[in-house]
């Protein structure tokens, strides 16, 4: 009787090999939205102009292709649009505005909740009291400096500076709620900022770069203002140049890193889902192979098959890339739904009942589709001990769903650590990795049924 | 309807017909076999039971022809068919003639017994399989037909049926859909129903079309 009520917890499977994955695989990982995520400079629709088709779903920002908060990708990916387009209407929409734009982006940012996510950071930071008063103290301290200089001086350009006001304080509750992630990028955009207040590594190099460009920056500026009669076409321009010459020595090198680092992450990015895609693969074959190897440790002859099978599989991913959840590269989505039920009913000995409505081609979304609902299948005929696994596949104009039911014993889902893999990483991740959603409802004596869905890509099938 | 209902089997193989009648006992009352069309048509007609379990593969026509001979005569007796293979158009030609349910051979025999008593009692039977199809055939013609339907309303599914039909598909009984979709199991048993009156009035040919092109997948 111990062993039922232990059972449900391994239903999920409690090894944890690449534990340091984090429940889900890498930070950031979410934010990836399938063929969509690896965009070239100007994404698959070339430069500008080409729009396809919308998501159509919510509206998300899009931290995997995000240049600060993501919020134009966001919007580019649920519109449709180039996200290049939007980025500049975006710049030029802050600049025609009078610096409006830029609080209204923060505002974006705070309030559409990441890709993956479903909580914004605003509905976060309602909760952080220090947090908004810290904000609301900054805003106080900025806005009373504004309203100082504008005492002082006339013509200072207050009109732009106070919209930044709202500016500092939705940044402040941003850096206080981010995921560390979005985090790392506002230290990023701040860093010039301190790196002028003082330097905080302070080295010759640096102190002399400062200075001179200080000088040029002074230079240019005097040189803007004086009012000399003689020369006046030129005294101008000369200031401009220097005023730039300054600009730019003084955030060159910054610039220069941070078009470095935005490759790095980028890079690392696409890194880490790897290794999640690679995590998720060697569980669902080698540690669940080992795992059923044990426990049918006093059957020789099924030992020697379940290994000879794993090695077949195994060697066929490593060697010819093909992997075991994937049909053969001419089959169907329907063929590959056959495959999994054949594959399941001979390595389990479970019966499935596999009923598939429609078809179409298998692409890199369906595959991980089919992956994750081979898991799932593995996953009830190891712990359910139900007689049957029923497994219900539609494939329908714009998304393709999977249903794995059965009624086994079934387990108390909130009991569950979140942090197993089994279905956690090898459903769930699998499905959001790609842009699609997993739904595992289960009740103790009732069985298990899993939902998958994966919305279909925009291209049509079959073409390259 | 008084007690057990009394059943014909027809089955070309007779080691299958002894096993369900041991297997069904006393939960119907076998009135007669057969193991081919003649033999079952002249059965049939001469017992009149209230459901005839049909083997949808008979050497001599297949099971629509034995469907098909006896409605014209006795409309009133019904037919559970059964089979083992799953193709899906002589399913679906069986269902047309005039079945109004369908089972595979794989079914438990309590299952097997309560599909008798609903086809009994004029209910309609579908297995997870004959669902599969239907929702597949039914979206097939939906959105491949360039031809406009004749009866929108017969050619189409209403999107209950089709959730009630995927949710048979999914290996779901009458009592578990009628909880999922907070209807009664009468109800459920109405969309049943209804959707097998479309499958067999509907005129297009794009039903026994799809039947052919599964055929070649």
């Amino acid at each position: 009787m111990m062993e039922d009520v232990e059972d449900p917890a391994r239903w999920r499977d409690d090894r944890e090999p690449f534990e340091e994955c984090g429940p889900f695989g890498h930070r950031g990982t979410f934010g990836h939205r399938g063929p969509f995520g690896h965009r070239g400079p100007f994404g698959h629709r070339g430069p500008f102009g080409l729009r396809r088709p919308g998501t159509g779903g919510p509206l998300r920002r899009d931290e995997a292709d995000r240049m600060v908060g993501g919020v134009a990708a966001g919007v580019a990916e649920w519109k449709g649009f180039s996200v290049n387009t939007v980025r500049i209407v975006f710049v030029l929409a802050a600049v025609i505005t009078g610096g409006f734009g830029v609080p209204l982006y923060v505002a974006g940012w705070l309030l559409i909740p990441g890709a993956g996510e479903d909580r914004s950071i605003a509905s976060r930071a309602r909760s952080d009291s220090a947090g908004i008063a810290l904000a609301a103290g900054l805003a106080t301290v900025f806005g009373f400096i504004l309203f100082v200089a504008g005492v002082f001086k006339e013509g200072w350009p207050s009109g732009w500076a106070w919209p930044q006001v709202f500016t500092v304080a939705g940044l402040t509750l941003i850096w206080r709620n981010a995921s560390p992630d979005e985090q790392a990028t506002l230290r990023r955009l701040v860093e010039p900022l301190s790196a002028v207040a003082g330097p905080v590594r302070p080295n010759r190099s640096s102190a002399i770069r400062l200075t001179l460009a200080g000088l040029l920056v002074f230079g240019g500026a005097g040189s803007l203002a004086s009012e000399h009669e003689s020369l006046a076409l030129l005294r101008p321009l000369g200031g401009a140049l220097l005023v730039i010459a300054g600009i730019v020595l003084l955030l060159g090198p910054w610039w220069v890193r941070l078009g470095r680092d935005l490759v790095l992450e980028r890079q690392a990015r696409v890194r880490a889902e790897e290794r999640a895609d690679i995590a998720a693969r060697i569980h669902d074959s080698v540690l669940q192979t080992l795992a059923l190897i044990q426990r049918r440790a006093d059957d020789p002859a099924k030992v020697i098959q379940l290994a000879r099978l794993q090695e077949r599989e195994l060697r066929a991913w490593l060697f010819e890339g093909r992997s075991p959840g994937d049909a053969d590269a001419d089959v169907t989505f329907a063929g590959g739904v056959r495959q999994v039920q054949q594959d399941v009913e001979a390595r389990y000995g479970m019966p499935v009942e596999a009923v598939t409505v429609g078809d179409c081609e298998l692409d890199e979304n369906l595959n991980a589709l089919l992956a994750a609902a081979r898991e799932a299948a593995v996953n009830a005929a190891k712990w359910s001990g139900a007689s049957v696994i029923s497994v219900f596949a539609e494939v329908e104009p714009d998304s393709v769903s999977v249903v794995v039911r059965d009624r086994g014993k079934g387990f108390d889902p909130s009991v569950v650590p979140e942090d197993r893999k089994g279905l956690a990483e090898s459903v769930h991740g699998r499905m959001t990795r790609r842009g699609g959603t997993a739904d595992v409802t289960s009740a103790v004596g009732e069985g298990t049924k899993v939902t998958l869905k994966m919305p279909r890509s925009a291209t049509p099938a079959g073409r390259p | 309807m008084t007690g057990v209902p009394r059943v014909v089997l027809v089955d070309d193989h007779g080691l299958f017909r002894s096993g369900v009648r041991a297997e069904l006992g006393r939960q119907v009352e076998v009135v007669g076999e057969a193991d081919d069309v003649q033999p079952a048509i002249e059965v049939i007609s001469s017992v009149l039971p209230d459901v005839v379990l049909l083997d949808v593969h008979l050497p001599g026509g297949g099971g629509q022809a034995v469907v098909e001979a006896v409605k014209s005569v006795h409309p009133e007796v019904r037919f559970l068919a059964l089979s083992a293979s799953d193709a899906p158009e002589d399913v679906i030609a069986v269902i047309r003639a005039g079945a109004r349910g369908y089972v595979t051979k794989t079914i438990s025999t309590s299952e097997l017994a309560d599909a008798i008593r609903r086809v009994a009692a004029g209910d309609a039977v579908f297995s997870h399989r004959l669902a599969g199809f239907v929702l597949d055939a039914f979206a097939a013609s939906a959105d491949s037909g360039p031809k406009p339907s004749f009866d929108p309303e017969l050619d189409q599914l209403t999107s209950r049926e089709r959730e009630v039909l995927r949710l048979i598909a999914q290996g779901c009984t009458y009592k578990e859909i009628a909880r999922e979709l907070y209807i009664s199991v009468k109800t459920v048993e109405s969309h049943v129903s209804s959707v097998l009156r479309k499958l067999q009035l509907s005129t297009r040919h794009q039903l026994t079309r799809w039947a052919a092109e599964r055929r070649l997948t």
